[in-house]
């Protein structure tokens, strides 16, 4: 099995926001930048198909240099080789930019699965999975928990609201994956000392045959005009110091003819 | 040009879904700013039955695509479906709820459509002939707000973030014609295992009560899935509640669970870890119980109990029964 992980960088899911002066990104110094929590899950599920039925895991980013040490993480934990799609023109692309830079890269070797997170947590669109697959011309599953592939074929179930859609499809197909596929494994310091020795490839816009005007700012539909802290709730109402009875007939009362909501 | 707005109506077993008319509702509204016709498009089996339900929330058309292969939901159908229904009607905005069903289409039809797409949004505001949708993004911890570029361009609008409102039309029905062949349907929905008990998806329910780590172990859920029935909505719990293993995932509210934004939001027993105000910030009003007055919980909170929970669910559920004089 030829297996593609599609992995993003991102801000540490407990680092705290701040905005830049310009209003429309934030700052950058002193965030902790980590592999996108659901993309570990994809890269744990590649491992694990590759371990059984053996094959090559081929982990691919797009990001500027420091999106590198992404790449080296997934080496670490077992990826045979990463892909660094890196080019200035590629800077401020938005989910249909980087869905063009990625199905480009992946397009040059024929996989037989591709795996994504679901979502990249801080743009939390979940676009770039389904978004490949159809540029690639593949079918996917997205929001998968739980992937079985044999003869050529995967059984996926997808969450959706209240219960779980079974899924089966031809490969080569997209997956994206949520919390519960399975428990990402972490990098043991063997693992780590031997990602150093891995290839780590650097692609460019004109290795990929692109037009700068397709990708980046420049290709971007998804325009961020603004970028706000959101408004604060305001002082609420807490009961304290009463009986059990009392605050929880006073919370109906204010639920019921202040909030409105009952 | 008019700005036509295009709304996709989910339906599952026969229902029209609640976030649908949220969706439409929105649409009308920024229809109507836009000086512009509003469709509602319906993708299914049987489903031009449903088409009555609609004209409530103001569509000037429906769209109906009906074929044996859009029984079930399977993306590349409902894709090709739904590109062709906005080029054939040279529709600007296409708006899906983002539901499970609403984000994987999106996400696909855009890539079909070279589109832009604003994933979960929670606001749209149309200025001088432009649209501008604002999203939550970094967990929650800021706004971004997003002009789409291009024609057309998508958005997928947050499940109870846009109030239903009421818009009588007497909407003209069009029939869509579909060439499916069967053959470009690879990825097949081949069933679905609903969750164990019947009960309302803590992603839908316009209340939600859960529960955290306070809760202790899998029994005392008990406590919360009372208050939840009697108040009719549904059971969520924190990432500490599911991650301990004492209800399952499907009941986790926050970043690498679900995100809510229910009318009332109950959190019991839950401190407010950043990565669970992630998923319920957005709700209209929140509640918190909680022992610890510190607890950052209360911070977001419109309303708090500092007590004891085991004390207070139980005259609390007991409370709202009488209240509901159930």
């Amino acid at each position: 099995m030829k297996i593609a992980v599609c992995v993003k960088q991102v801000p540490d899911t407990e680092t705290k926001i701040r905005i830049r002066a310009d209003g429309r990104s934030i700052e950058e110094a002193g965030v902790n930048f980590v592999v996108s929590p659901y993309d570990e899950y994809a890269v744990e599920e590649a491992l694990r198909l590759k371990e059984k039925q053996g094959g090559e895991v081929v982990a691919f980013t797009v990001g500027d240099e420091r999106a590198a040490t992404a790449l080296r993480t997934v080496l670490a934990m077992g990826a045979d080789r990463g892909v660094h799609l890196k080019d200035p023109a590629f800077e401020g692309s938005d989910a249909l930019g980087i869905s063009r830079i990625l199905a480009a890269a992946l397009k040059k070797t024929s996989f037989d699965l591709i795996l994504f997170g679901k979502q990249a947590v801080g743009t939390d669109q979940g676009q770039v999975g389904p978004r490949v697959a159809e540029l690639l011309d593949l079918p996917h599953v997205s929001v998968v928990v739980s992937l079985a592939v044999e003869a050529g074929r995967l059984t996926a179930e997808r969450e959706i609201e209240g219960a779980l859609e079974i899924v089966e499809s031809p490969l080569p197909a997209v997956i994206t994956a949520q919390k519960g596929l399975n428990e990402p494994r972490y990098a043991s310091l063997k693992g780590i000392l031997a990602a150093k020795k891995k290839e780590i490839l650097t692609v460019t816009l004109a290795d990929l045959g692109l037009e700068a005007s397709s990708v980046g700012a420049a290709g971007a539909r998804e325009i961020w005009e603004k970028l706000e802290v959101p408004p604060s709730r305001g002082a609420g109402k807490i009961l304290k110091d009463m009986e059990p009875a009392a605050a929880a007939r006073e919370l109906v009362r204010l639920l019921r003819e202040e909030a409105k909501v009952l | 040009m008019p700005k036509d707005v295009l709304v996709f109506v989910e339906s599952r077993a026969g229902q029209v879904k609640r976030p649908s008319l949220q969706a439409l509702s929105e649409g009308r509204r920024v229809a109507d700013a836009l000086g512009a016709k509003l469709r509602a498009l319906l993708i299914g089996s049987q489903v031009e039955a449903l088409a009555s339900e609609l004209a409530a929330h103001g569509p000037d058309s429906v769209l109906i695509a009906e074929h044996p292969l859009l029984a079930h939901y399977q993306a590349e159908a409902f894709t090709a479906v739904l590109a062709e229904a906005v080029r054939t009607t040279a529709s600007e905005y296409a708006f899906l709820s983002a539901t499970a069903m609403g984000r994987d289409l999106a996400a696909r039809a855009a890539a079909r459509l070279e589109a832009g797409l604003a994933s979960d949004c929670t606001h749209a505001e149309v200025t001088a002939g432009e649209l501008r949708v604002k999203r939550p993004v970094y967990s929650g911890k800021a706004v971004a707000t997003v002009r789409l570029a291009g024609s057309p361009s998508l958005a997928t609008l947050r499940p109870n973030a846009f109030p239903l409102a009421a818009a009588p039309r007497t909407p003209s029905i069009e029939k869509l014609s579909l060439d499916l062949p069967e053959s470009r349907i690879r990825a097949r929905t081949t069933g679905i295992k609903a969750s164990e008990a019947a009960e309302i998806d803590v992603a839908e329910a316009a209340i939600v009560v859960s529960g955290g780590r306070a809760m202790k172990g899998p029994e005392n859920f008990a406590l919360i899935r009372s208050l939840a029935e009697a108040l009719g909505g549904a059971m969520g719990a924190s990432r500490a509640a599911v991650d301990a293993g004492w209800v399952g995932h499907q009941y986790q509210v926050g970043q690498t669970g679900k995100v809510v934004s229910p009318m009332l939001y109950i959190a019991c027993g839950i401190s407010g870890a950043i990565q669970h105000l992630a998923g319920m910030s957005t709700s209209k009003v929140i509640v918190a119980i909680n022992k610890d007055a510190e607890a950052p919980i209360f911070k977001l909170a419109d309303y708090g109990i500092v007590g004891d929970l085991y004390e207070i669910l139980p005259k609390l559920t007991e409370e709202v029964r009488r209240m509901k004089g159930q």
